[in-house]
């Protein structure tokens, strides 16, 4: 039987761009290039190893974004998924946390699974918690922040590397995995691969396809608040001086002047 | 006055410092209220009370230890019944804002990570976030149910407040979830001696320039003269130099420390972001231009093999 697997992707503000926000208190995602969020791109790679040990296999990808997130789709159609989903709405504008992993469990249940795979946080939100909502959710295991994983017979072992511990993890399918960047390289899009993503099918999804209305996501439907968002101020200069074989001794003055020493 | 509930960090018994951070943050908002799970609960509720727990709820049972992540949000979940706070803080730990997040969805409520400041506001706390990569500073609230909100370590200096908690059992009973992913083995990290990287008020850090495994006995001998972490950026970890649990930055740790000294470090947005809210930037790097020096209070342009070992000596020399 096939083994159908949905990755879950997110299109994020270019991190080495000047990100900013817009008067909504929203991320201001027009002034910023977006793309697929490079930590999950590690997602994709694994799903597509896992699809590739498997005899039978498919590799959806799904995104909850604007118009643009199609470039995170095929991004990951290029490196080998093999069809998309994007779900957009502009009632979506503004969706927190729970907001996202309700639309996304629902996507997920609409395209059915298997397993799902996600990265370990957005590089934008980086709140890390978009998978264990997805579990509890949908209702089946979480196994997240793997830096290994392999699924066999309908059992998906892992390595999760934690504060304290190194633990080895084990579930049954279904069940949602998220791996960290310390999962392996993920692989560059080729030549062949962008080719073959044009014509790969991306089905868009709205609100209503998913069953869900306007108040239950959004800003309206958003569990938090931002009240205020301020630049952090630049840091004013602070002294550099360069090593002509006195600046250990010099730094070592200025944090004794710390009270660091 | 109203109870916050506080989740504890602890490894058997012994409670790890930002648990006592976030109570004496809980303080500003009500009354303490410590929820300890697992092997050694009990042992926690003397530094608990000793930082201003008027309660402590304990329980232990395996499966805590045996399965992952939901077990504990059973018990949050039952502490939140029995409780009814106005809030419930957790440490900002991967597994902590797992916790948090399910504990949230269940009850009905937002969730906000990583604060790196709690107030009391007209209507519910307010947090501070550190957000892009530190570049702008955000207060948000929880605006529907019981806030849950996710703290950093290092966001709050520890008050002791002494208090005599009454201590009792939590009554847990666990989900289907609960014993969905098995955990089969635990490798507990070797102690190295140094302080908890997240917790350090100073923490050393080696990147590309440090060249070599070997050569981080340098970074480790000016940590061990100030009493410091050692942290590594994404490129000496990759290279294999040194632990990725060591690293500092975006998929690394995120460190918050009184004095931060990176070595050989480039100053790349994804490492920013795991140390721009440290109090004071030191860097030492032999390229003017590196974009590090646009952070620092002192930085030194120089080869960090002559800098550091000299900065080592004479640290050790000046505490005699
Ligand atoms: C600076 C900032 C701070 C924020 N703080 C909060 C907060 O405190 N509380 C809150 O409720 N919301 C917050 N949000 C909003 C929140 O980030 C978004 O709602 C987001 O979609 C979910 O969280 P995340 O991006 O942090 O995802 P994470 O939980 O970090 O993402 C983990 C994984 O989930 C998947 N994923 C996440 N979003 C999507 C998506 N849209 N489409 C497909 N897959 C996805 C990806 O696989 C990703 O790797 C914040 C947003 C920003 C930009
Ligand atoms: C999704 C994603 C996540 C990432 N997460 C992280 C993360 O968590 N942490 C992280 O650190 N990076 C992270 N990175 C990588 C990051 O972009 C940089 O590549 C990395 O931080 C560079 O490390 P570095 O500064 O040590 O190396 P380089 O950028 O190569 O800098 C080395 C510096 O050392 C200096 N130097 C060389 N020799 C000497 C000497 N003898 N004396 C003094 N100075 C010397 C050089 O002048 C240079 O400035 C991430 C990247 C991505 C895409």
């Amino acid at each position: 039987m096939s083994l159908r697997i949905v990755v879950t992707v997110k299109y994020v503000p270019d991190a080495t761009g000047d990100r900013h926000f817009a008067d909504d208190l929203t991320v201001d995602r027009d002034d910023v290039d977006g793309l697929l969020s490079e930590l999950d791109e590690y997602a994709v790679e694994q799903a597509l190893q896992i699809a590739e040990a498997a005899d039978d296999a498919d590799v959806t990808v799904v995104t909850v974004g604007p118009e643009d997130a199609k470039d995170a789709l095929r991004k990951a159609l290029s490196m080998g998924a093999d069809k998309a989903v994007h779900v957009e709405d502009d009632d979506l504008h503004g969706t927190d946390a729970l907001g996202t992993s309700l639309v996304l469990a629902k996507a997920v249940e609409k395209a059915g699974y298997d397993l799902v795979i996600s990265g370990m946080a957005s590089t934008d939100g980086t709140m890390g918690v978009v998978p264990a909502l997805l579990a509890e959710r949908l209702g089946v295991p979480q196994v997240t922040l793997l830096s290994e994983v392999t699924v066999e017979g309908g059992i998906v072992k892992g390595r999760r590397d934690g504060d304290s511990a190194t633990e080895q993890l084990e579930a049954s399918l279904p069940a949602v995995v998220s791996v960290t960047d310390q999962s392996g390289e993920a692989r560059y899009p080729s030549f062949k691969g962008i080719m073959a993503a044009k014509k790969k099918p991306v089905e868009a999804w709205d609100l209503s396809d998913l069953d869900l209305e306007a108040g239950q996501v959004g800003l309206e439907g958003s569990y938090t608040t931002v009240d205020s968002a301020a630049e952090r101020p630049a840091r004013t200069a602070g002294t550099i001086v360069k090593d002509e074989g006195e600046g250990g001794k010099q730094l070592a003055e200025f944090l004794a002047s710390q009270k660091f020493i | 006055m109203a109870e916050v509930l506080v989740y504890v960090d602890h490894v058997d018994g012994a409670v790890r410092k930002p648990t006592l951070e976030l109570l004496t943050l809980a303080r500003r908002i009500g009354e303490p209220v410590a929820v300890a799970l697992g092997a050694g609960a009990a042992d926690t509720a003397a530094v608990l009370g000793a930082h201003g727990a008027v309660k402590v709820l304990t329980h232990d049972a395996s499966e805590y230890a045996d399965y992952l992540v939901v077990p504990k949000v059973d018990a949050l979940q039952a502490a939140v019944e029995a409780v009814s706070p106005a809030a419930v803080l957790v440490p900002s730990s991967a597994e902590g804002k797992e916790i948090a997040a399910r504990l949230a969805l269940r009850i009905g409520s937002g969730i906000i990570t990583d604060a790196v400041d709690l107030e009391a506001g007209d209507t519910g706390p307010v947090a501070t976030q550190s957000v892009f990569a530190a570049s702008f500073t955000t207060k948000s609230r929880v605006s529907q149910g019981t806030p849950v909100i996710t703290v950093k370590p290092n966001s709050a200096a520890v008050e002791a407040a002494p208090a005599t908690p009454a201590v009792s059992e939590l009554s847990v009973a666990f989900s289907a979830q609960a014993t969905g992913t098995k955990v089969t083995g635990r490798t507990p990290r070797e102690s190295t001696g140094r302080p908890e990287l997240t917790e350090a008020a100073i923490v050393v850090s080696g990147g590309r320039g440090v060249n070599g495994s070997e050569n981080f006995a340098i970074i480790e001998a000016l940590a061990d003269s100030l009493g410091a972490a050692v942290g590594a950026s994404r490129a000496a970890v990759d290279a294999g130099w040194y632990p990725h649990t060591n690293q500092v930055g975006q998929t690394g740790k995120s460190v918050s420390p009184q004095l931060y000294i990176a070595n050989g470090i480039s100053g790349a947005i994804q490492h920013r972001a795991g140390m721009q809210t440290s109090k004071t930037i030191v860097a030492v790097n032999k390229d003017a231009e590196a974009p590090i020096f646009d952070l620092v209070d002192y930085g030194v342009v120089g080869d960090l093999f002559d800098v550091v070992p000299a900065l080592t000596q004479e640290i050790n020399t000046r505490k005699g």
